[in-house]
């Protein structure tokens, strides 16, 4: 076999991930996806290994619920054939392997700077002299956005080439939210360091990155979560989804002016974070999910507090959707606005809201499902128009959903019983590869361990890392003024991205 | 227009009243109290995953801690998390909080630059700048400005252009790809100007402390006028803390 199949949250030794040649490697794992569109790339990355690079690739299969994984040993002085010249989706990917270890591809149409790590292979290269494509004409502007944005939002470069008003081509620079967050696993070693920096890779998807570093941590220690911890996991992955949709339908209105519409679904998302902080004790859950124990046992107390909130929350929700969905100055402003088609979103590998707008069933919920995923049968909810339109009406209807889900949940919590915290050592030579359906899609992370049980990589994958290219292509031939929204209805995260 | 008015009508009264004296729902980590019970205090420091713990005597520095409570629930007999959320001061040091003290931590009026009452005093526009923030302390300083908390009230907003701001708020641990366009925003802004940092990533570099991304240059050139801790801080906290400085509140 020239690759092993493993699934979500397992780990296997790393002599078991198969090493094949460049050729082969390069032939099998495009071929996985070439008219597949049921496999996507969940993860491809390198780690050095004496003075060569093992390059590792991690294709994931939603009909077999497995994901495959091989390997290729090749040095930084090599210039290769590009995985991206075959498929688009390996784009990122590849440009992350060649900033981080020098590694030259032949072919790669956009083998630009990813996020200007720390330790980048070439130094010379300084985030203040990106190489920006463009255009030389008379006729054509260019209108430079960024890093520091009108509103209250993190940093990023924005680079349009515009005819008039409307938008030709879109760059999108990133970079300057960079904490060395990688590195930083390796570095700090205490569980509760590893937790906290889990927390802080997006501040607005603390659940969703710190339950997927808790299964990475628990699968390399070999322990088996209790129910209840599970439950919370479920539930508070839930929750933030729904306070996030409910934020970004605020930040949509705010986008096209309708104040009503901003300050409603604004001051919505208040008592979703407000119970988050009577259940754990902070807003956006921070502290609340921690490697093999229930940091915040999840009581009938707060189960009928929460049913109360959901109460009061859904016929002001609902009210407010409908009168939104119902305004034809704001549907002339979403519909048909930003669109990205299925084949574009198939060609980039987006994931999550980003693929399911436009009829790309991509959901971890329900293709590798975790926790108490299992147990129920997760209908992702698709659009098809890849539209602005499409983008907040999955966030309404995922709205509707998620709070079916949490009432369903809270009808049986389960027994929490008072016991010691698991601890556990991770085990010696493993790969361990995790994905979790955070609020904006699928989360990705990948450990693997030298021979004392020590991490030698910690691998981060936001939903972000892909779609970004999915908004500047969302922006082409639309008018500049509607950038923001377009920007909105995407709502993508710049520290998830740079790490 | 029926439907717009019955939605409004339906939302009643959401602003929070008395945002220095509500009590915040559940159990928020504000400030903690520390009491003089002897524990293994080895143990202790050595639990606390941003070295904010020290001894002699036990402290707690809200500058570094990220409020996980890891401490109170090891300890819960030596530690305890009150729901008081109004801990920002102009003062670095007022942020160690001791053993055995029980009182606020809170802006010293007497050290406040005198043009900061004068010319703020009724009006405060301020620029936010991200610097490695993690997107949790923008969505608080966001909130803080919603029909709830509505920091607006008071006079104090956020401005596009550091051209309009009277200073600079200032949110995580200030990466390296930061820096510069971090220092071409404040020296946009005209003088005279504040300098807040919002966070334990800002105030200290938090969980990145120590990292090698991060250039904190900046913060050695100019005088903070008010640290605002938290993970992330609590919108109550952001707006106690900005009226305190510029005393827009009446007594």
């Amino acid at each position: 076999m020239s690759y092993t199949t493993i699934l979500n949250n397992q780990t296997i030794p790393v002599s078991q991930i198969p090493e094949v040649n460049y050729g082969e490697f390069i032939g099998l794992n495009t071929g996985f996806i070439i008219s597949s569109p049921e496999r996507h790339c969940v993860n491809y990355f390198g780690v050095p290994v004496g003075n060569q690079i093992k390059l590792i690739c991690c294709i994931a299969d939603d009909s077999t619920h497995t994901i495959n994984v091989s390997s290729c040993l090749v040095k930084s002085s090599d210039s290769l054939d590009s995985f991206t010249a075959r498929h688009f989706s390996f784009e990122k990917f590849e440009r992350e392997i060649h900033e981080n270890f020098g590694l030259g591809y032949n072919d790669h149409p956009w083998l630009k700077p990813v996020r200007y790590a720390k330790n980048r292979y070439d130094q010379s290269k300084t985030i203040a002299n990106y190489p920006f494509y463009s255009i030389d004409s008379d006729e054509l502007h260019e209108v430079a956005v960024g890093p520091i944005h009108a509103g209250i939002i993190e940093p990023g470069h924005f680079r349009f080439i515009c005819n008039g008003e409307q938008i030709l081509h879109l760059e999108i620079q990133l970079g300057y939210q960079h904490r060395g967050l990688e590195q930083q696993f390796l570095v700090k070693k205490k569980l509760l360091e590893r937790s906290t920096l889990a927390e802080s890779i997006a501040g607005d998807t603390v659940v969703g990155h710190t339950t997927t570093f808790s299964h990475i941590w628990e699968s390399l220690c070999g322990i088996q979560p209790t129910r209840d911890i599970e439950f919370a996991r479920t539930l508070a992955l839930e929750m933030e989804r729904m306070a996030n949709h409910t934020g970004d339908l605020s930040a949509v209105c705010a986008d096209i002016a309708y104040q009503l519409g901003n300050s409603v679904f604004g001051r919505l998302r208040t008592p979703l974070i407000n119970f988050m902080q009577e259940w754990g004790g902070n807003r956006l859950s921070k502290g609340l999910i921690r490697p093999g124990r229930n940091q915040f046992p999840f009581t009938q107390e707060l189960a009928n507090r929460l049913t109360q909130v959901l109460k009061a929350y859904e016929p002001d929700f609902v009210e407010m959707s409908k009168q939104l969905f119902e305004l034809p100055s704001a549907l002339s402003r979403f519909e048909r606005t930003g669109v990205v088609s299925y084949d574009d979103v198939l060609s980039i590998g987006t994931v999550g809201m980003a693929a399911r707008m436009s009829g790309l069933s991509r959901d971890i919920r329900s293709s590798h499902p975790y926790s108490l995923y299992p147990e129920w049968t997760h209908e992702p909810i698709l659009k098809h128009h890849g539209d602005v339109y499409s983008r907040v009406q999955i966030r309404r209807k995922e709205v509707m959903q998620t709070m079916g889900y949490i009432r369903n949940m809270i009808e049986n919590v389960p027994e929490y019983i008072e016991k010691e915290p698991i601890a556990g050592r991770p085990a010696p030579d493993s790969f361990t590869l995790s994905l979790v359906e955070g609020w904006r899609g699928e989360i990705c992370h990948c450990a693997i361990t030298d021979k004392d049980g020590e991490l030698i990589l910690y691998k981060i994958k936001d939903p972000s890392f892909h779609n970004w290219l999915a908004l500047a292509l969302a922006v082409r031939n639309n008018e500049i003024s509607d950038f923001p929204i377009c920007n909105k209805s995407f709502s993508l995260s710049y520290s998830g991205h740079d790490l | 227009m029926f439907n717009n008015l019955k939605i409004v009508i339906h939302q009643g009264k959401q602003y929070i009243r008395d945002t220095a004296n509500v009590k915040v729902p559940g159990i928020f980590r504000g400030r903690p109290i520390i009491n003089s019970e002897r524990v293994n205090e080895t143990e202790l420091i050595g639990l606390c995953p941003v070295g904010a713990i020290s001894n002699n005597p036990v402290s707690i520095d809200l500058g570094k801690c990220t409020f996980c409570g890891e401490c109170a629930k090891q300890f819960p007999h030596k530690i305890k998390f009150t729901t008081d959320y109004k801990i920002s001061t102009n003062e670095r040091e007022r942020l160690i909080v001791k053993e055995g003290e029980e009182g606020p931590v809170e802006v010293n009026p007497e050290t406040v630059r005198s043009e900061i009452h004068r010319v703020f005093g009724s009006s405060l526009k301020l620029r936010q700048v991200s610097a490695g923030g993690d997107a949790s302390g923008e969505w608080e300083l966001n909130a803080s400005n919603n029909v709830q908390f509505d920091m607006g009230r008071y006079g104090i907003e956020f401005v596009a252009s550091p051209r309009h701001a009277d200073g600079i708020v200032i949110t995580g641990p200030i990466t390296e790809n930061m820096a510069e366009p971090l220092q071409i925003c404040y020296d946009a802004i005209p003088e005279p100007k504040i300098i807040v940092l919002v966070g334990t990533d800002a105030i200290s570099g938090g969980i990145h402390s120590g990292s090698s991304a991060l250039d904190r240059r900046f913060l050695d050139k100019y005088p903070v006028d008010l640290y605002i801790p938290g993970n992330p801080a609590h919108p109550l906290t952001i707006i106690n803390g900005l009226l305190d400085l510029t005393r827009k509140r009446k007594k």
